[in-house]
């Protein structure tokens, strides 16, 4: 079985993007639930945070390509 | 299937599949201007001209149902990215940038999942960077024809309310993620997740493939049917993902130029 060790570092690197990306969406859904007519404002807002982390996740695989 | 794409091999191990899957041959001729990816990007371009041609060619104040689905598609775009982004005082000269790559990026996505096309265009990152690369000329440009260019440096670097010695460390790490990471996050945000999903799919298809064609054994053949099962309902979380793509591209690209554009407070 070969394959490489960089793999099992993205795999590992990706639980923080993971972790924040399932924090972000759990405080959207909570607001929507709150104040369902503030869905618009904070779906970007959201979507801007959900970008934001997932950039760590991007960098990541891009770097264990790339190494 | 092996890397040309033409036959598929039955080998005697299973060979899973890499990004060398991503390498598709010219469809005539040598030149790589004729290989499937770039052929699917001017089918693209034709299909979404045409699909706006066709919805806007005989307007009328009741719409017809042509013109209607014209105008749910643009005004989808017009009023939940642009005008919620950018504000209503300057958003319309950039609607038709933004319908564009919005509609431009939705159907090279679909085409992952499109029978008998199947390849997402953008899972070869050079197309992406290519559209990273306009949307980073299109929002510095516009920053600095607004604010000349040491206005802009200084818009883009220095954050409101920022003052004293931490702006030693502030300046360089915002203008790196201005400058560079942005660009680069959003052509690799949309390249990856079209590679990742097409390639679940190959996984999946051939896998199951191999364990029900290949296997002499009863449970890895059923196995194989749960696999092929599982490929169906991935097409369908890839059909998400690759609308979500589309969505987040087209909502960065606005925000990046509304922030180029925004007033210093």
């Amino acid at each position: 079985m070969d394959g490489n060790l960089n793999m099992i570092g993205y795999g590992l690197a990706a639980i923080g993007p993971g972790i924040g990306i399932g924090l972000i969406f759990a405080a959207y859904i909570s607001g929507v639930a709150r104040q369902p007519e503030a869905r618009s404002t904070l779906q970007a807002i959201a979507i801007l945070g959900f970008a934001l982390a997932e950039a760590l996740a991007i960098i990541g695989i891009a770097l264990a390509f790339v190494l | 299937m092996t890397v040309t794409g033409l036959v598929p091999v039955a080998s005697e191990t299973f060979e899973p599949p890499g990004p060398r899957d991503f390498d598709l041959p010219p469809v005539f001729g040598d030149s790589i201007l004729f290989a499937k990816p770039a052929l699917l990007l001017v089918l693209s371009a034709i299909v979404v001209l045409g699909f706006f041609l066709v919805t806007t060619r005989r307007m009328a104040m009741v719409p017809s149902k042509t013109q209607f689905a014209g105008e749910q598609a643009y005004g989808f775009v017009r009023n939940s990215i642009a005008r919620d982004i950018i504000g209503t005082k300057d958003f319309l000269k950039f609607v038709p940038w933004l319908v564009a790559t919005f509609f431009f990026i939705l159907l090279n996505n679909l085409f992952g999942i499109i029978p008998f096309i199947q390849f997402p265009s953008f899972s070869r990152v050079s197309f992406a960077y290519g559209l990273a690369a306009l949307v980073w000329l299109l929002y510095n440009g516009l920053g600095v024809y607004k604010h000349g260019f040491f206005g802009y440096l200084k818009h883009v670097t220095v954050p409101n309310g920022v003052t004293g010695p931490i702006l030693v460390l502030i300046i360089p790490l915002e203008f790196f993620s201005t400058v560079i990471v942005r660009p680069a996050t959003l052509a690799l945000r949309l390249f990856a997740n079209m590679f990742a999903g097409h390639l679940l799919l190959i996984l999946f298809t051939l896998g199951g493939e191999y364990l029900l064609l290949e296997s002499s054994n009863v449970g890895y053949k059923a196995v194989g049917v749960v696999a092929f099962l599982l490929a169906v309902a991935i097409s369908f979380l890839e059909l998400l993902v690759q609308f979500l793509q589309a969505y987040v591209f087209t909502l960065l690209t606005a925000m990046y130029i509304q922030g180029a554009l925004a007033e210093e407070h």
